[in-house]
């Protein structure tokens, strides 16, 4: 799939849905699809994507949760895939953006080129629904999971391996923290 | 009245009445002895959200989250943990996160492991180069004051606070063959 196409389609009409992309394209693919003050974009903190997501996922168990992670981003913080599974936060969806290649550092193979089963991995550490996601028509079956399925849930989405054009967001850490908690927080 | 040894043992009942004073909703920690008492007080209470990581990097994340959901959060950890954190410790500072973290150390006063001596000899130095404040706690009657201090610091500041709970007011880790 062409990832900004997916992420496109999967973020559209998205209501008030908090998403939470990773580091590196994750983050400028969310931002191609519209800026948006429930975004929290991420320029660092790799691993951390779904960890965050699951902090915001209990403190607000009335909205439903994004995790956007790539799949380098994934496969650092693969152990909170287990501690998710403790939780079993209902409102929490975790979309890997998989090209199987760490796009930053020189589209070098990740583990999910050699084989590496992220939804295998998401359903052992207790997820209530994992799939993968291979063409873009699927994309409207992922927006439903994500909007009104009970979580946890993690959709790897298989993107092809491309560079596309950088879309930068904000980038000062303390204004992301700040747009994000007075638009849902009022504060 | 608490009677000194009342005081001895019931330190992790001080940590907890603060994480009520100031409203913790969110606790994250690896299992650890030294926490063992504080972590089933947050496991008891139904409006702390207690959180059992595999790592303790995971926890600054589950902090940050919290704090974009308006709760506030807690890490408890092992002074090994804090060295698991480093890199995501980038994201309270950047971000300007509140963050109170509780470390029990190891590898200092009666240790009986070497292996636990390298990361505990660096454990304050690491936390400050990571941009948090540092305070100890040497005996058990210093608890409320300085957990209290640091707390409000944390959470009136947007500040990144440690307090690190000595091995001499643990007590040694037992260890037997």
């Amino acid at each position: 799939m062409d990832r900004r196409e997916f992420v496109q389609r999967l973020l559209v009409d998205r209501g008030d849905l908090l998403v939470v992309p990773g580091l590196g394209s994750a983050t400028y693919d969310v931002a191609a699809a519209g800026d948006h003050p429930l975004n929290f974009y991420l320029w660092g903190a790799m691993g951390g994507t779904a960890m965050i997501a699951l902090g915001l996922a209990l403190a607000r168990p009335d909205r439903r949760v994004a995790a956007i992670p790539g799949d380098g981003d994934m496969l650092m913080g693969l152990g909170s895939l287990a501690t998710i599974g403790v939780k079993q936060p209902r409102n929490l969806v975790v979309v890997v953006l998989d090209n199987a290649r760490y796009g930053e550092t020189g589209m070098q193979p990740s583990h999910t080129a050699a084989g590496i089963d992220l939804v295998a991995l998401a359903l052992a550490c207790g997820f209530r629904q994992a799939r993968t996601v291979t063409r873009i028509e699927e994309t409207a079956d992922a927006r439903k999971l994500l909007h009104t399925e009970e979580g946890p849930i993690l959709i790897n989405a298989k993107i092809k391996p491309e560079d596309v054009p950088r879309v930068l967001p904000l980038r000062d850490g303390h204004t992301i923290k700040q747009r994000f908690i007075a638009a849902l927080n009022g504060a | 009245m608490h009677s000194p040894a009342d005081i001895a043992t019931s330190w992790p009942d001080t940590i907890y009445a603060h994480f009520r004073r100031i409203g913790i909703r969110q606790v994250g920690y690896v299992p650890d002895a030294g926490h063992s008492r504080l972590i089933a007080l947050c496991q008891k209470d139904p409006q702390i959200a207690d959180v059992v990581l595999t790592t303790e990097e995971e926890g600054v994340g589950l902090v940050a989250g919290a704090a974009l959901g308006g709760q506030r959060a807690a890490l408890l950890m092992q002074s090994s943990g804090v060295g698991n954190c480093v890199n995501m410790f980038s994201l309270l500072r950047n971000c300007g996160f509140p963050c109170i973290a509780l470390v029990t150390m190891r590898g200092e006063f009666g240790e009986f492991n070497p292996w636990q001596v390298p990361m505990g000899a660096i454990t304050e130095d690491v936390l400050r180069l990571c941009g948090f404040l540092v305070y100890r706690v040497e005996s058990a009657d210093a608890v409320d004051e300085i957990v209290g201090a640091g707390c409000d610091m944390a959470f009136n500041g947007d500040l990144a606070v440690a307090v690190l709970l000595s091995q001499r007011l643990i007590g040694p880790k037992q260890w037997t063959r």
